[in-house]
């Protein structure tokens, strides 16, 4: 069972506000000397090298901190690599298979097969956009139940082989749409979840960016689960859930510190097993790094999860999940 | 989820108007109902067949015959894992308001007959949400009902995962899903009742893993909620969508069953599936239908009572 976390560090939110505000303020002033340099073609660069002296060491400050906050603002930046980078960076030869083989092939869900190293494997993600034209393709990552069921038969073919999963986590929600629900949202991710406590191959799960409540689980039942230092895992938004508990979506700075979503407070917590440093500043100041980062932990529990025969993976899955919680039985 | 701070509608009749609760007002028709004939009608309008919510306790005394049901599990209650502000207050409230430790009772008992595990949410408990102890919950009676070799029933109403226990709550859906699969991979049937409303993290895991899914009348069933798919899609929504009608035309569940003929059915399914009879039927079993059963000859469900599943493996 989970232990309690200790209490949040409230004076550090309050320290990150207020830094985050200072920064907001000489970005802000940086922009309009910009503006003026340009339009009465004056030469502040002096004055600009100052502002962006301090901009940096407010960012270093804020770096020190590691707020909620923080992290959602990294795992949603523009230019973090996606989790189908990640499946490029990772593998070789990957040939993407398409299509629920009942309603259609979802853009928002890449499968496919491909080589780890010397290691046939299976790999699922969601598929974000770079620019505003991909995001509506992709659906702004966020999965139909065709696919998550384009998912799920993916994975049934990696159980066939005995070829482990692989599961590159980066959404924020199930498409909340009338079409979604018509066609079994709800059903199509309990589906995925039941099939992934029970899979007969080794599945690991690297959360990347977004984990976005029952869209993520869906493909993120593991044997491992592990999470970039500024991943998040959610149940809700902090959006959502400021809406909700304050009727103010514009306080999901507190909520994001009081869902504890981060990679620190979720292996506390027992969900995740293990972190994956990133760059400091953010994976998108390095992906290749990043990348490098994330293979070296995946070839680690492939190796050793490889060994261990498909019923002893299946019982180990149960265990796992089944220990999640944190609950006070009174005699 | 998400769905949990929408209030039952007819709370928010102007309690002026009936007295000492002896009248009720039906918020779909808004017939004025002696309370007394509602309570016999099993709270199913007689006007125009609207379903009220039940409670928990509601549930199980109008699905078990009289005096069977043995509840398990009933000390387990929510900490607070996250130290998640007004958590601990909201518990307390609800624990007060409803007279239960949690969200869910759960057990074993007899439907017309037959011996099943089961577990029935309760939404004046927080909405009915999943949090680490109803998980637990459906967990153990899905963990009882293997070991005894029992069917298990689990009858939702739920606005989706508990907010307050963050990523815990989500990893709940996990836990549930396992359980339950444990039934599949052990040939006992799973059945899911759907009543109003079922939606969230619920819908998303056990709910809609039944090997047979039935729902009550005009119950709200879906994953996300209303008003965020019409923020979504820009489009308002149609008045029946998400309700048990709509789910049953797009093949997503098996049947909607009115409140007064849910426990025939049950029991109905509860035989074709071979469920032990209960020692002593509590409701006459006409021999014919004994012997057209197939299902274990009459005693046998009554095995000792399973150890206690491993309750205690800390991390």
């Amino acid at each position: 069972m989970a232990v309690p976390l200790p209490d949040r560090n409230r004076e550090a939110e309050a320290r990150a506000a207020e830094l985050e505000s200072r920064l907001t303020e000489v970005q802000t002033e940086i922009g309009a000397l910009r503006r003026r340099a340009e339009k009465d073609r004056l030469d502040f660069g002096v004055q600009i090298s100052a502002l962006e002296a301090r901009a940096d060491q407010l960012n270093e400050a804020l770096l020190n901190l590691k707020t909620g906050w923080q992290a959602v603002a990294l795992a949603r930046h523009p230019q973090r690599p996606k989790a189908q980078d990640f499946i490029a960076g990772l593998l070789d030869d990957f040939t993407e298979l398409r299509g629920d083989r009942a309603f259609r092939d979802d853009p928002a869900i890449v499968a496919g097969l491909g080589w780890f190293e010397d290691r046939p494997v299976v790999a699922v993600a969601p598929r974000k956009g770079k620019d505003t034209r991909e995001n509506i393709a992709y659906n702004f990552g966020m999965p139909y139940p065709e696919g998550y069921r384009k998912a799920l038969r993916v994975m049934k073919l990696a159980e066939k082989f005995g070829y482990p999963v692989i599961s590159v986590v980066d959404t924020p929600a199930a498409y909340p749409g009338d079409a979604a629900e018509e066609r079994g949202q709800a059903e199509a991710i309990a589906r995925n979840i039941e099939e992934m406590t029970r899979l007969g191959v080794p599945v690991v799960v690297v959360i990347t960016g977004e984990g976005g409540s029952g869209g993520a689980l869906a493909i993120a039942v593991g044997d491992v689960v592990l999470m970039l230092e500024n991943a998040i895992y959610t149940v809700i938004p902090p959006e959502g859930c400021a809406a909700i508990l304050w009727r103010d979506a514009s306080r999901a700075r507190e909520a994001a510190a009081a869902l504890r979503l981060g990679a620190a407070d979720l292996v506390a917590l027992g969900i995740v097993d293990e972190i994956i440093p990133e760059p400091r500043g953010g994976a998108h100041l390095d992906p290749a790094v990043t990348t490098e980062a994330v293979r070296a932990a995946l070839r680690r529990h492939l190796e050793r999860l490889s060994a261990v025969p498909a019923d002893d993976l299946r019982r180990q899955r149960y265990t796992k999940y089944r220990r999640m919680g944190y609950y006070e039985e009174r005699v | 989820m998400l769905n949990w701070l929408r209030r039952p509608k007819y709370e928010s009749i102007d309690r002026r108007d009936v007295p000492a609760g002896l009248w009720t007002k039906c918020p779909k028709c808004r017939a004025v109902v002696y309370a007394k004939e509602l309570e016999r009608n099993l709270k199913v309008c007689p006007k125009c067949g609207f379903h009220h919510r039940l409670t928990a306790e509601e549930r199980l005394a109008i699905t078990l015959d009289e005096g069977t049901f043995e509840e398990a599990d009933a000390a387990l209650a929510s900490g607070d894992p996250l130290r998640f502000d007004g958590y601990r207050e909201k518990l307390s409230e609800a624990r007060v308001a409803t007279g239960n430790a949690d969200a869910i009772i759960t057990g074993t008992g007899v439907i017309d007959g037959f011996r099943t595990a089961v577990g029935a949410l309760d939404f004046p408990f927080m909405g009915g949400s999943m949090g680490s102890v109803v998980g637990e919950k459906v967990a153990r009676v899905a963990e009882r009902a293997r070991d005894a070799r029992l069917p298990l029933i689990l009858f939702s109403a739920s606005g989706g995962a508990r907010m307050q226990e963050g990523a815990l709550s989500l990893m709940q859906l996990a836990k549930t899903s396992a359980a339950v699969a444990q039934l599949h991979d052990a040939r006992l049937p799973f059945l899911s009742v759907m009543c109003d409303p079922t939606t969230g993290g619920v819908t998303a895991s056990f709910a809609f893993l039944g090997d047979v899914i039935v729902a009550e009348p005009g119950a709200l069933i879906g994953f996300a909620g209303r008003r965020v798919i019409e923020q979504t899609i820009r489009r308002k929504l149609p008045d029946n969508f998400q309700t048990a009608e709509f789910c049953l035309e797009h093949g997503l569940i098996d049947a909607v069953v009115p409140r007064p003929e849910m426990r025939p059915a049950l029991g109905r399914l509860l035989r074709f599936f071979g469920a032990p009879r209960a020692a002593r039927p509590s409701t006459p079993v006409a021999p014919s239908d004994a012997a057209l059963s197939g299902a274990t000859p009459s005693g046998a469900g009554l095995q000792p009572p399973p150890p206690d599943p491993v309750v205690s493996e800390g991390v």
